[in-house]
């Protein structure tokens, strides 16, 4: 248990250590919020969906969490590449523990990045409609955020360096955002689009949080709630399996 | 403490440990001796859990590495030869990290801390973060660490490369006074033969993966007729230099050092 809290620990350290990096990783999202959320929401008004700011903010959220967590399990390689890793890895501790500490300090690390965006979201003027359901929300945020810190695990465990890194980002994470719902609603998609969005796991998390927050949910909680719990479970299971099978 | 039985280790097809054997007896200094790319940090992350063999069989203290990895890994303590510090950290906060992965009480902890900090003189920049450090107080910091908690064997992977004298000085007579007062096995490599002669009980000299010669210094220099270690080494190695062969993990790094402005 004292070596989860260690390593827990020690990711809080470095995240909060690393002022310009977090300044930096909230561009993105504010730039999908803003340009984005301001510039579409004329058209989207006049389709008669509503207000865009409001429809995008939980899929911005989500996208920072998606990031956010996809690259703090990455961030394995660049512990094996300068050396921390088998500091770990010879300790007298199972492995497991060791990635459950990596993988609690990287979830809580990209919690703590959804919840400024949140906060700038709400700045913006995004309401979220209950406090009472705001529970729910986070718990859909702490989901995406286990299941994408999983597959960054078993990303980070299976390459050796980062030149496959870039393989990665281009058909790995932004198939997953782009598919998932997060900028467009689930209705009315063509076929095939329709099809691809429900093979995306972001798609369930996004919804979940949509559902949550402005109670504008394509599915409902429940099937939300129990694809992102699976996912959480069995993608964690995998990650701590080629977790287990690294070699320095 | 250590048995090792025909143990071999193959990278795709090179063969880095060939078919070496060999005892290491409770509270004795066993020194690997060797050339680059011999295969004495490969033999050290075989025994210490962190790579499988291909093939021959280990025990460490009656335990088998691959499949009682948690037990084994209580037993021993080990400074690598690469770096493996948290450059994010400070050295502080790397040495109580490592004591609480390694369970050293707190009290005790904090006192070894503060001894081994002042000894390897870091104690004035304990606060600091590793990355303002520089290489040879690294080096150090990695020393200092190895010797936090007290295993029953100590692995000590070309520890002095990049010290100072004094540094140097330091290390051995604490590793000595480890062996003497608590029994510490321990296991050395070392480029270092005037090293290697002044605290290894028995010395295996080792050259492409296979053990060449194996016993006290006395008996090598007998051997091979030499008058010192050195020419009992050059005389079963050869004269030709080894290149490191710089891994591509070695490569990374050093880009990644270069990409982040270090
Ligand atoms: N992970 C690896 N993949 C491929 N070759 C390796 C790997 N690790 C070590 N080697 C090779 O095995 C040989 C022995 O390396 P090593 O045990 O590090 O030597 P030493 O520590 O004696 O200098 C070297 O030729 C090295 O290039
Ligand atoms: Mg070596």
């Amino acid at each position: 248990m004292g070596a989860i809290y260690v390593l827990w620990l020690r990711e809080l350290k470095r995240y909060l250590r690393s002022r310009v990096q977090i300044a930096a990783s909230l561009g993105q999202p504010l730039l999908y919020l803003l340009a984005l959320g301001y510039g579409l929401s004329p058209v989207f008004r006049r389709g008669g969906e509503g207000n865009y700011i409001e429809f995008v903010a939980p899929g911005v959220i989500a996208m920072t969490v998606l990031f956010s967590s996809l690259f703090s399990g990455i961030q394995l390689i660049w512990d094996r590449q300068f050396g921390f890793l088998k500091e770990t890895l010879v300790a007298p501790v199972p492995r497991l523990h060791i990635m459950i500490g990596r993988t609690c300090g990287a979830a809580t690390t990209s919690l703590i990045q959804g919840l400024l965006v949140t906060a700038v979201a709400v700045a913006a003027g995004f309401r979220p409609v209950s406090i009472g359901s705001l529970p729910l929300g986070f718990a859909f945020l702490v989901l995406i955020a286990v299941v994408f810190t999983a597959v960054g695990t078993t990303v980070g465990s299976t390459l050796r360096d980062m030149q496959g890194f870039q393989m990665v980002m281009n058909f790995l994470v932004m198939p997953i955002f782009f598919l998932s719902g997060a900028l467009y609603p689930l209705e009315h998609l063509p076929v095939l689009l329709a099809i691809l969005t429900r093979m995306d796991p972001l798609t369930y998390g996004v919804d979940g949080l949509r559902g949550a927050l402005i109670a504008r949910g394509h599915f409902s909680p429940a099937l939300d709630l129990a694809v992102m719990g699976g996912l959480a479970v069995a993608l964690t299971l995998v990650g701590a399996w080629r977790f287990s099978r690294i070699e320095i | 403490m250590i048995d090792v039985e025909h143990l071999t280790r193959k990278f795709g097809e090179f063969v880095a440990v060939h078919d070496i054997s060999f005892q290491v007896e409770r509270g004795e200094i066993f020194a690997f001796l060797g050339p680059n790319g011999a295969g004495k940090t490969t033999t050290i992350k075989i025994l210490t859990t962190l790579l499988a063999p291909t093939a021959g069989t280990v025990r460490i203290d009656g335990l088998d590495p691959t499949r009682q990895s948690t037990e084994v890994r209580q037993r021993i303590g080990i400074v690598f030869q690469d770096p493996s510090l948290d450059q994010n950290l400070s050295a502080w906060e790397n040495l109580e990290l490592h004591g609480a992965l390694y369970h050293v009480p707190r009290k005790v902890r904090r006192e070894r801390m503060e001894s081994l900090l002042t000894l390897f003189g870091l104690w004035e920049r304990r606060a600091e973060l590793v990355k303002q450090y520089s290489g040879g107080m690294m080096r150090r910091l990695e020393i200092a660490r190895g010797l936090l908690h007290t295993p029953k064997i100590l692995f000590l992977d070309e520890p002095t490369l990049g010290l100072d004298p004094q540094s140097r000085n330091q290390l051995w007579s604490h590793v000595k006074r480890l062996n003497q007062d608590e029994g510490v096995t321990v296991f050395l490599t070392t480029h270092y033969m005037d090293e290697a002669d002044r605290v290894a009980g028995r010395i295996a000299i080792i050259d492409h993966g296979r053990i060449v010669s194996l016993g006290t210094s006395a008996q090598l220099k007998a051997h091979t007729a030499a008058a010192t270690l050195e020419e009992a080494f050059l005389a079963l190695t050869g004269t030709e230099i080894r290149e490191e062969s710089g891994t591509s993990t070695d490569r990374m790094r050093m880009a990644a050092r270069a990409w982040r402005g270090r």
